[in-house]
This record gives structure tokens, sequence and C-alpha cells, in this order.
């Protein structure tokens, strides 16, 4: 990776562009789009906000990711993969079980199990402090890739044949295409003049993560109770990741505790299955909304993830769904680049939004409707449920089908997520 | 005519001309849906027949590329961006200017003509690969233009050429449906009795000197609205690739 002066490689790369592809954004999907399309050749240029060092602390802080088979196979594909392959743990199964208010789980009621596909576990479960390092490494071994940050961008104006981004070091930047990695509150899509749609669900999701006496035996639990649901993730050793949706109120009343008292108020819904518990690391709280670009593409302007769509994280499917966006736009740019077109010109792009789009705005709605269904406690819905779970337990091929969806192997499958 | 005697005021009328060639909603729009899937079929026959990666930089450079009927550069452009050293001619004068003010504008450097194969061949200008898209169904003598097309070629050079297959499937589609329904193309664009089947082309090509080595169908899906490459359906749309040995 260089470091701005030395862009002798991207002039060899584009004529008159700094480089072919500009992201704002380096947390998790700017990196890998930048990873993926340095790959086929193209000169990309990073910009994010925070210094260069800031991903590379180690300490445990609690956070992880649930990455879908789909989404490890992409990992693959770019280099990532061999980097955290020996700090992921493999998620073998899936129980899903209804909570009742006040007496914590009810016995399973959905089992998916790895076993029931061929090809492999559904998915892993990924520290944060693991994948930040291991896509920051990779990008500093590429010499495609040149990062710019801590950096802010001020402008973004079309040239006569791209973009130009003005940062607020007064530098200016050129490319054929401007991708906006900047999360929901995406200031690419904004300057674009792209309006979003969205509501909010009235819920936080408390992130944090728990050691416990037994081994979790790679079983991935998903409690809904009454006020939302409780995800639990397995980690290495003993273990677990949480993710509890609460109210608004409940969840302040939560961030505000001290963690022990947290901790007395999380068991009851935890149950006892891994023993006794105790807190590790940090306690995060993310507002749940939902938000939709209401269009993925603009003259010479990509979005990609949270910036195209901040999802309910019901399923831990933001991260998978933006690598599912990346993996579709780099094939498409893949295209476009091997047959000598404009990779920023509105056939390309819209490719990218027609292959995306309609994918997304269905899981939206699909996680919003589980969420609506799930997170009550009227005993109509109740029974509605309870039955829908019996049914999809009773079908082997019905199962199997929740099994590939969860391991994201379902649809249009782009060629970095195909094995 | 160069730079420094240039009238703005016909730079300014070749550049709307230009901005009409690439408008993708424009009157070339037929074009522009199915340039993706022509430029797949041209760029992997060049890989493979003269061994280049396309994931390397420039993967064309070093190689001379002819595009006959270049129009406003929609095939002339990709192969400048690929690294190739491309020459574009067309026989109508007004394109030249268009072609030229658009690849400015690109930042690409495109060597445009106006001149025909025939001359060229004349010339004595050789190229490592021919691209002859959609214009021997216009011509007036396809043999000796196919001639002119293999005298152009260095030895062991590659010609690829699409065309329209004459049956009457590809009269509804390519005449009716485009012409007079979709109004996609002006009327009289095509003359149906001047559309060739893939047999007989592959006859002229033979007899034009060069050795015929693939056919493929470039296909419409008018429900996706798509085009895609079919090994089998030449009925409307089909392109050859033809070696010179």
């Amino acid at each position: 990776m260089s470091h701005g002066q030395s862009r002798d490689l991207a002039h060899i790369h584009a004529m008159t562009y700094d480089h072919d592809l500009l992201i704002v954004g380096g947390a998790l999907n700017g990196p890998a789009l930048a990873l993926a399309a340095a790959h086929f050749g193209l000169s990309v240029g990073v910009i994010d906000t925070v210094p260069l060092d800031t991903y590379k602390d180690p300490s445990f802080d609690g956070r992880a990711y649930a990455l879908a088979l789909a989404s490890q196979r992409l990992l693959k594909g770019i280099g990532i993969w061999s980097k955290v392959a020996g700090v992921a743990e493999p998620m073998l199964e899936i129980k899903v079980t209804d909570g009742i208010a006040g007496q914590g789980p009810a016995p399973w009621m959905l089992h998916f199990d790895h076993a029931e596909i061929e090809e492999g576990p559904m998915g892993y479960m990924v520290e944060d402090r693991h994948l930040r390092p291991a896509f920051m490494e990779a990008m500093e071994e590429s010499d495609r890739i040149t990062l710019y940050a801590p950096e802010t961008v001020t402008a973004q104006s079309l040239t006569e044949n791209g973009i130009s981004v003005t940062l607020a070091s007064g530098k200016t930047l050129t490319a054929a295409l401007l991708v906006g990695c900047d999360g929901r509150k995406s200031g690419t899509a904004e300057r674009a003049g792209i309006k979003r749609t969205g509501w909010t669900y009235g819920q936080t999701g408390i992130v944090c993560a728990v050691a416990h006496e037994k081994p979790h035996g790679g079983v991935a639990h998903q409690f809904f109770m009454p006020h939302g649901p409780l995800a639990i993730l397995p980690l290495k050793s003993n273990r677990s990741s949480i993710v509890w949706s609460e109210t608004d109120a409940r969840a302040a009343e939560c961030a505000a505790m001290d963690d022990a008292t947290f901790l007395e108020v999380l068991k009851p819904a935890f149950g006892s299955f891994l023993g006794d518990i105790s807190l590790e690391g940090k306690r995060f709280t993310y507002p749940l909304n939902l938000t939709l670009a209401n269009s993925f593409i603009a003259d010479r302007i990509a979005l990609v993830g949270d910036a195209a769509h901040g999802m309910h994280p019901i399923a831990g499917q933001g991260l998978n769904a933006g690598l599912r966006d990346i993996a579709a736009l780099a094939d498409v740019l893949r295209d476009a680049r091997h047959t000598g077109q404009d990779i920023g010109s509105p056939i390309v792009l819209s490719k990218y939004q027609q292959w995306r789009r309609f994918d997304t705005a269905t899981l939206a709605v699909a996680t919003d409707t589980f969420n609506k269904l799930f997170s009550n406690d009227n005993p109509l819905l109740r029974a509605v449920r309870d039955v829908g779970m019996g049914v999809v337990n009773s079908i082997p091929a019905l199962r199997r089908n929740f099994v590939r969806e969860a391991a994201g192997l379902t649809g249009d499958l782009p060629s970095l997520m195909r094995s | 005519m160069t730079q420094t005697t240039v009238d703005p005021a016909e730079v300014a009328k070749f550049e709307a001309m230009a901005a009409e060639w690439w408008d993708l909603e424009g009157k070339f729009k037929p074009l522009h849906m199915m340039n993706p899937i022509r430029l797949k079929y041209i760029t992997e026959q060049i890989a493979a027949e003269f061994g280049r990666d396309l994931d390397d930089d420039k993967p064309f450079a070093g190689l001379r590329i002819l595009d006959i009927g270049c129009g406003g550069g929609l095939l002339c452009e990709p192969m400048a961006r690929l690294g190739a050293t491309i020459v574009g001619v067309d026989a109508a004068e007004r394109n030249i200017p268009v072609a030229q003010a658009h690849a400015r504008q690109s930042g690409l450097d495109i060597d445009y003509r106006w001149t025909t194969a025939e001359t060229m061949a004349a010339a004595g200008e050789q190229f490592d690969v021919v691209l002859n898209m959609e214009v021997v169904e216009h011509v007036a003598d396809p043999l000796a233009y196919l001639t002119a097309c293999q005298q152009l070629l260095k030895q062991g050079g590659l010609h690829i050429c699409s065309t329209i297959n004459r049956n009457p499937k590809s009269f509804a589609v390519a005449i009716l449906g485009a012409e007079y329904v979709m109004r996609w193309l002006p009327k009289g664009t095509h003359e149906w009795s001047k559309f060739i089947t893939p047999d007989e082309l592959y006859d002229l090509i033979r007899k034009g000197g060069l050795d015929p080595v693939d056919r493929k169908g470039f296909v419409f899906n008018p429900v996706l609205w798509t085009w895609s490459i079919s090994d089998r359906d030449l009925s409307v749309n089909y392109v050859t690739a033809s070696i010179k040995r």
C-alpha cells in the first residue's frame, strides 16, 4: 500500500484518473471491496475518517460478526480468510427458541444443523478485533490500494469523464467510480441527492460477550423474547457473543446499570444451559432502525452495505448483505474492466442495482416481518408462530432450505461466493 | 484537420453529436444494450488467440486493432482502454470528428480515419485484429469486402465478424421489431435481402482467404431485456471468428 505521494502505479492504470475506483469508508465493506477490485486489476483509493492504526488495537472488546458461509467464501477469495481462519469459530447448529415472558427460553423448537447441507458449517463467528487488522494487513500488502486516512470528504462533483472528490485536507482525487461504504448516514449518498426511506423499531440492540462454564459446542441460539430477540453466538473457547434487542427505554435502563446489575438482568433471559456466566469486554448499544436508499446508484456513484440498506441486525445479516453487495459489484466491475468498458457508466452500474436492490428490499422486509411476529406476546401470534416453527422443523426439505438461506447460499450467487 | 484550425462552433456541434452517439437512452440505445455482449465475445477471442490475461494491466498492449464502421467509437474506446493500438475507420465522414470529440473527453488516444477497408488494404495497412461488426450486411459486394479484411490482417491475425441471419424470424425481429415496432432503428436501416446466413458467411470468409474457427449467437431476451451469447441460437444476430493462416 502506498500513502498518498507515490501515485505512479495509479497513473499507469488510468490515464486520466488518480484511481479507477474511490471508496469512502474503511471499516469492513470498504476494504473488502478494495481488495476484490485490486484482485482484478483496478487501482483503488480508500478514504477513511479514522487514523490508520485505530484498527490495530488487539484488546478483546466483545464485538463479533456472524459470517455466513457465502461471506466466508468471499473473504477466502480476497485473501482475508487465511488470516482469521485460526481464530474463527464455526457455527455448526442454529437453535431457535420461543421464550416466554418471565420464564426464560422454552425448549428449542427449530433446529438447523450444518449436517443437512454438504457445504460445511453454516458460517463462522469472527471477532471484530481479528477481522479489522486482517483487512488492514491485506490492504498494506496490495500495491494497487492507497489509503487516505484520517481524511474526510467535503465535496464530490462530476467531471467531464469521471468524478472528483475534495478532502478536508484540500487534496482532490479523481476516479471513474465513487463507492459509498460510509454507513447508514452515508455522506456519499446525501451529496448525490439520494433520499432514504426508513423507520425505527423503538428497539435498541445490546451487544456484549459472556464467558460461560460449559462449552457451547458450536451452537448458535436465537431466543425470541417478548420484548425482542436474544442471540447467543459461539466464540472461541468458552465464550459467546450476545445480541439482545430490547425496547429503547429498557435498553437505556440496562446501559445505565453496572456490570453486576446487568448480569443479574441478563441471566434469567440467557438461562442456565451453559452453566454460570460472567461478562467479558465492553457493552455496546445500537438503536435499531431500517434505512433503505431510494436508489443504490447515481451518476458515477454506487452505494454498498449500510449506505444502501441499514438493516435490523436480528439475524446477523447486515455485514453478510454488505459483503453480498460487494461480491455482486465486484462481478459487474470485473466484467466491465475485462471488456474495456467505463466502470462508472450507467450501463455498468444499473446491472449492480438490478442485481442487489430487489434482493435487499426482500430481506429487509422479511427481517422486519420476522421481528414483528416474534417480538410479541399476543397469544394469537404466538399460536401462529408455534405452528409455523413446528411445520418448518418437521419437513427436512424446508429445514434444509432455511439452513442454506442462513448460510447465504440461495439466490443468484456472485462468483466470489461460489465454492 | 489539425487542432489549431478547428472552428469552435464545429467542435461544439460534434460534441453534441458525440453525446447523441453515447446517450444510453438515445437513438443508439439498441447498440449500447448489445455492446457489452459484443465486447465480451471480442475480448475473450482476442485474449485466447493472443494468450493475454484480462486481469493484467493493459492486456492488449502491443496489439494493433482495426475497427471497421467505428461510428461514435463504441468498440474503439474499450479496445484503447485495454491497451490496444486502435484505428477506427468509418465511411461516413461526419462520424470521424464525433468519435474524436468523445475520445478526447474520455482521455483516450484513438486514430480515427474517414476511409474504407478497401482503401486501407490497398495502402498495405496491417493489423493483428480486424473488427467487422454489423457492417457486412450493408456492403454492396460482401466477397470483395471480406477479401479486403483478409488483406488487412497479419499472418495469424484474428477477424471477428458479426451480422444478421436471413430467415423469417430475423425479418420479424430485426426489421419489423427493431425498425417499425420499437422504432429502435431508423426505417430502412436494413435490407432483409442483404442479410447473410451463417453458412453463407463461413463460405464467403473461406473464399476471402480466412479460416473460420468459431460462431456464436447473440440472443436478446425480451422479458429480461438482456443479451446473451448462445452456442446454438444463431437465428437472428450472430458472430464469427476466423484466422489468417
